[in-house]
């Protein structure tokens, strides 16, 4: 309880979807979702594989408060070995089929192998099967979503998917739900691809119950819906700017990085701001944002359903993208704003709806399009390679080219698919990625945000602000204000913001109900509807197994301490302006005191102690 | 006044709360023709399963409904009417009079015209007399034959199978409901019942049922040979009138009545499955014999019979649904569409599922469904409400499966 | 007074807490397809709006009963299924023109929102109030009671 205590395994190759039953001695350590998904992974799969071969595998996972009514209960995560980084990936996504698939009676779905033939899996309740996608491959996500919904007579269909990019080969493609839901980093979406499998279509009608204290969990679920709506970032700032509210903070702070990252404060920040999204256009008077909209379950609501101007360039004669779909959240907004030095809104609405469209990582797009853009400026990257296309700094032509070249998947859009590292490694300056283990940094410039240097360097995915946000501390003071520009307390704040971080996204929830929340929160929740005892302290604990478990696995993959390092820019070029001006990151100052708070050799590996307190093998 | 009610089936029991709601005065004299309390034919399928028990077939639970509601209960049968003496005969012979007359004396099932049909063991299913009769023989392993897959043999079909038969349905027209239903949904509930072990025979009358000892054999017009312990004929009903003739009523093929659910005699009204009354989407009039009309022409015509001709009937819509087995199919209205109309179709063969929507311009008239359950009640709000689609016509054309965004969209104006 | 489900659909975010707290009152799990009140998403229009049974008078799925299984609680003026009456017979779910009564495979029986006896679940679940249970002449119904009357095969000849 309250696992569905199912899983489903497809294998691919052989066409054959059997029944298993879930590993509840693993679910007791692991909770599930990240956690627990992971251990199957690391279980199953060679650390040493090639991501893209059949012996990878591919995990669609839920937590054990997925599809209850606990706010927010609506996660889903996608497990593999990630492509961008070959490290443990793991893309956590809310929208509606995380739930489905409880309420059809799965834990969890593990492909491997690879299909000869483009499939989908198709799930009714307990009946799973493997069905052709040959009419939708080389589709994009929206397409095969509308053919799956029309071939099965079912509007609540609830359908994850690749598009036109992950079969192409970028890198850090998606696995888009609830179509403009993703499961975003690491390239999740160009494994799933690699196995031929088009989407996943899950209708579920038999319910999630199986709750070990029904009242007990119901008086957890409202006293947490409380709290939620009492406070200040998840009752007003989430629902009425979404995580776009940020972008102006983040910009006064001296710590957006800009052009590449090559600054920190980005002169058009307001102009794609979450206040701006809510300002009309002159043009039809409407706003960029139409409305705010929830994930299953979710009383925050951040999410943005945004239109373009009809009449901006980008969308002028394609009148497929005249209807509202999902808007900007603040790592897009960033990635394909700030990075690239454009702040018109309507053109980073349109790529952003491209993003989910095709199926591709905006974070990870707009950092990579940066890195071409300077490449370019320097020369190492011509007219000749880009097919007459010029890249600059603040060009939304640029960025719109780029984005439909991208999803074109020829000449120089193949490129742009590589990813940051590649990209740059391919036309000779390796030291213009900005990207940690091959990842792209998001929207928060370590020299601006210390502690984030050491998020970011440490983080199990490479370059992530999803593993440790310590932004909550050191930004808005959650749970309590620490200063940005000191190192002193790092350490600790890192490990402890990885560890619950780890726990939350293991338990079906999401991760930004922390803004109110503490694991305190969380555990009457958990006990109330788990097998067990589950404590705040308990929930710690898992998040610090799972947090070594996944270390583990980098380390076996041919990960080493020399990876947890960050771009020489971060490092040695200070910043120009804002409050952190003259500072550069310093991550040799925290790094040796993480490793030692974690138990960890001073090559970053954990001790036999470690392991065994932790009971891992 | 004393209004008097021939038929205790929907429309009369219908007819009669709805008098004494609208007149607490009035005198209420129900008529029928069966030994048992009002029930529901549409119930006995649910009796041959035992899912419930006769009581469970009743039209009102309360045993004391009709004399609470001061509704007097004659269990009679009727041999005659008389407009201009206003009254009506009962079968042991006197007359009753009335101020106001329903004529809601139900159908009767069709009795084919087939050598042997009277023999021992051969039964429709209609009454709760058929349904114990059937009860009695339907048992495990007893080779039935049904005679007719239109809609209501298809609703006795799975009551049979869940009392473990071993089944024959046998059909004349090319599908199964040939009358509710379009040849791809036919045929698809056809494929259902054959996987779930049911034999059926389409395109194929019965030549002659044949007693020999210790049963039946069935002798089909293709030639082969069905024994049998038991045979249901359900080849469709035909409105009881019988006992009209000779009244001066205007009858077709049944009682005709006007806008007001009044026949051609002042003061008669026709109500349910024995009215000849206004069709919604073809605009003519005919014989419907479907439970949400008789239940509608019921109250329509007892407001007019308290109050004068105070209420229009517009026009009942056609619409069935059915469960066969399990795959549950629906239709209304102009479900077959009409010319120069345009249609909307999804098919499914391997999920057996299917979705037809029928458009004349920017209205929805007509629909069929297979598989599909949850909110298909909009499809009579747009067909009956006549709902203009603007925008989600086009919608609707492109994806069927749209329907209750379409109604909340059109009536809410939600885009 | 009789009071009556108010839905402002401007204010629902789409997240289902509705539909979560009605399949848990009704069904003792959280189960969406099986929720009385569903939330139906215009994603083109970016619009969320929830639906449910108005509680209308015409009270076509209980008309349309052939076994008395629908009465009105006197209390709270709902509509409500006896499920141990109902036959499965389907006939109220056509016969409804708004479609907020179905049938439900698990059980063969059909279901509707009964208003949880006077005190629904779904508006004490809804985060932003686009669910609220208001004195009865207060809801937005009305239009769509329009709507409903042009269903009736009946109207009144001096209208």
């Amino acid at each position: 309880m309250s696992w569905a205590g199912k899983i489903l395994r497809v294998n691919l190759t052989e066409g054959r979807c059997l029944t298993e039953t879930l590993n509840h001695q693993w679910a007791q350590a692991y909770l599930g979702q990240r956690g627990l998904a992971t251990k199957y992974l690391v279980e199953e799969i060679d650390p040493g594989v090639d991501p893209l071969s059949p012996d990878n595998k591919l995990i669609m996972t839920t937590g054990p408060l997925t599809g209850t009514m606990a706010s927010t209960g609506g996660r889903y995560s996608v497990v593999t070995k990630s492509p961008l980084t070959h490290c443990v990936a793991c893309s956590n996504s809310g929208g509606f089929i995380g739930a489905e698939m409880r309420n059809a009676g799965w834990d969890m779905i593990i492909f491997e192998g690879r299909s000869a033939q483009p499939v989908y899996l198709y799930i009714m309740n307990d009946q799973a099967e493997l069905l052709s996608a040959e009419a939708v491959w080389g589709t994009s996500v929206w397409q095969t979503d509308e053919w799956l919904h029309n071939r099965h007579q079912d509007p609540m269909l609830r359908i994850a998917a690749v598009g036109r990019s992950a079969e192409a080969g970028c890198l850090y493609a998606a696995v888009i739900n609830d179509l403009h839901r993703a499961a975003g980093r690491s390239g999740v979406g160009t494994v799933m691809a690699s196995k031929n499998l088009k989407a996943v279509a899950v209708r579920g009608t038999e319910g999630v119950g199986n709750i070990k204290d029904p009242a007990k969990f119901m008086r957890a679920v409202n006293a947490a819906k409380q709290v939620l709506a009492d406070n200040a970032v998840t009752g007003q700032g989430l629902p009425t700017y979404g995580t776009q509210v940020l972008m102006n903070i983040i910009n006064e702070i001296g710590a957006l990085p800009t052009r590449n990252m090559r600054e920190v404060q980005f002169e058009g920040a307001q102009h794609v701001s979450g206040e701006a999204m809510h300002e009309k256009r002159a043009t039809d008077s409407k706003p960029n944002l139409t409305t705010n909209a929830g994930c299953f379950g979710c009383t925050i609501a951040c999410g943005r359903i945004s239109t373009v101007d009809k009449g901006h360039f980008s969308v002028e004669n394609k009148p497929q993208y005249w209807g509202s779909s999902g808007g900007l959240e603040y790592e897009a907004a960033w990635a394909l704003g700030p990075d690239t030095g454009v702040d018109d809104l309507d053109a980073l609405t349109y790529v952003n709806f491209v993003c989910n469209e095709d199926g591709f990582d905006p974070i990870s797009f707009g950092s990579t399009l940066a890195a071409a853009i300077e490449l370019f400026k320097i020369g190492a990257v011509t007219t000749e390679h880009t097919g007459g296309q010029e890249l600059r700094f603040g060009s939304a032509e640029a960025l719109v080219w780029a984005v439909e070249a991208l999803v074109k998947g020829e000449g120089f859009g193949k490129d742009l698919g590589l990813g940051s590292k590649r990209l740059c490694e391919k036309y000779g300056h390796p030291e213009l990625s900005m990207t940690v283990k091959g990842q792209e940094f998001p929207a928060y410039d370590p020299r601006g945000i210390q502690g984030m240097g050491l998020a970011y360097a440490t983080s199990n995915r490479g370059a992530c602000h999803l593993r440790g946000y310590t932004v909550a501390s050191e930004v808005l003071g959650i749970p309590e204000k620490t200063d940005p520009l000191v190192t002193e307390g790092k350490a600790g704040l890192v490990k402890a913001f990885q560890d619950a971080t780890a726990a939350v996204d293991s338990s079906g929830l999401c991760l930004f109900t922390t803004f109110a929340w503490s694991l305190e929160d969380i555990a009457p929740q958990v006990d109330g509807a788990c097998e067990g005892e589950w404590t705040a302290e308990r929930l710690q604990e898992v998040g610090e197994r799972i947090w070594n478990m996944e270390r583990d696995f980098n380390i076996r993959a041919g990960l080493s301490a020399a990876d947890d390092t960050l771009p020489k820019r971060l490092l040695k070029e200070a910043a120009n302006s804002g409050p952190a001006k003259g500072r550069v990151n310093d991550l040799d100052v925290m790094l040796p005191e993480y490793y030692a708070l974690r138990g960890w050799t001073s090559e970053g590996i954990p001790t036999d102690a470690t392991r065994q307190r932790l009971g891992l093998s | 006044m004393h209004h008097i009610v021939i038929g205790a089936g929907p429309a009369g029991v219908t007819a009669c709360d709805t008098i004494r709601d609208l007149d607490p005065s009035a005198r209420i004299t129900l008529i029928g023709g069966e030994s048992e309390p009002p029930y529901s034919r549409m119930a006995i399928p649910y009796l041959l399963v035992e899912d419930i028990d006769e009581q469970g077939t009743y039209l009102r639970k309360s045993e004391s409904h009709y004399s609470e509601r001061r509704i007097e209960l004659l269990q009679e049968g009727v041999t005659g009417v008389n407009p201009q003496h206003r009254s009506v005969t009962l079968a042991r012979g006197d007359t009753l009079v009335f101020d106001r007359l329903l004529i809601a004396s139900g159908a009767t099932p069709v009795k084919p015209p087939i050598p042997g049909i009277d023999s021992p063991g051969v039964h429709s299913c209609w009454t709760l007399a058929d349904a114990r009769a059937i009860i009695e023989r339907a048992k495990p392993g007893v080779p039935v034959v049904l005679i007719g897959a239109g809609f209501i043999g298809c609703i006795i079909l799975e009551a049979l199978v869940e009392r473990d038969v071993q089944l024959t349905v046998v059909e004349k027209a090319d599908r199964m409901v040939p009358r509710m239903l379009d040849e791809v949904a036919g045929s698809l509930i056809k494929a259902w019942c054959e996987d779930r072990g049911v034999t059926i025979v389409t395109n194929s009358g019965v030549a002659g049922i044949e007693k020999d000892h210790g049963g039946l054999t069935v002798n089909l017009e293709n030639g082969d040979n069905l024994p049998a312990g038991l045979v249901i004929t359900a080849v469709g009903v035909t409105p009881n009138i019988a006992f009209l003739a000779g009244s001066g009523l205007d009858i077709d093929q049944g009682v005709l009545v006007n806008a007001h659910l009044e026949t051609n005699q002042s003061g008669i009204f026709a109500a349910g499955d024995v009215a000849q009354a206004r069709d919604y989407s073809t605009g003519g009039y005919s014989v419907q014999a479907i439970q949400p009309t008789a239940v509608e022409h019921g109250r329509i015509a007892a407001s007019n019979m308290v109050s004068g001709e105070s209420v229009v009937h517009q026009g009942s819509l056609n619409m069935n649904i059915l469960d066969t087995l399990g795959l549950i199919s629906a239709s209304f209205g102009q479900w077959m569409g009409v010319e120069g109309g345009e249609s909307s179709v999804l098919l499914d063969e391997a999920r057996h599922r299917y979705l037809k929507l029928q458009f004349d311009g920017e209205y929805l008239i007509g629909a069929g469904c297979l598989g599909h359950t949850q909110h298909i009640g909009v499809l009579r709000g747009l067909i009956r409400g006549r709902v203009p689609l603007g925008e989600w016509k086009g919608r609707l054309m492109k994806d069927p499966t749209r329907l209750m965004e379409a109604y909340l969209g059109s009536v809410l104006g939600v885009s | 007074m009789l009071r009556s489900l108010l839905i402002d659909a401007d204010k629902c975010t789409g997240c289902v807490q509705c539909e979560l707290a009605c399949s848990f009152e009704n069904e003792g799990l959280f189960n969406p397809s099986k929720s009385r009140i569903r939330v139906f998403t215009f994603h083109q229009e970016g619009r969320f709006v929830p639906y449910t049974c108005t509680q209308c008078a015409d009270a076509w799925c209980m008309q349309a009963c052939p076994v008395d299984a629908i009465s009105i609680d006197a209390d709270s003026g709902a509509k409500v299924v006896h499920a141990a009456m109902c036959v499965g017979c389907k006939v109220c779910t056509i016969a409804c023109p708004f479609g907020t009564i179905n049938y439900n495979s698990a059980t063969g029986k059909v279901i509707k929102c009964d208003l949880c006896g006077g005190d629904p679940a779904c508006a004490k679940a809804c985060p932003t109030a686009a669910i609220r249970y208001v004195d009865a002449d207060q809801t937005g119904f009305e239009r769509m009671r329009v709507w409903a009357g042009r269903t009736d095969a009946g109207s009144s000849a001096t209208a």
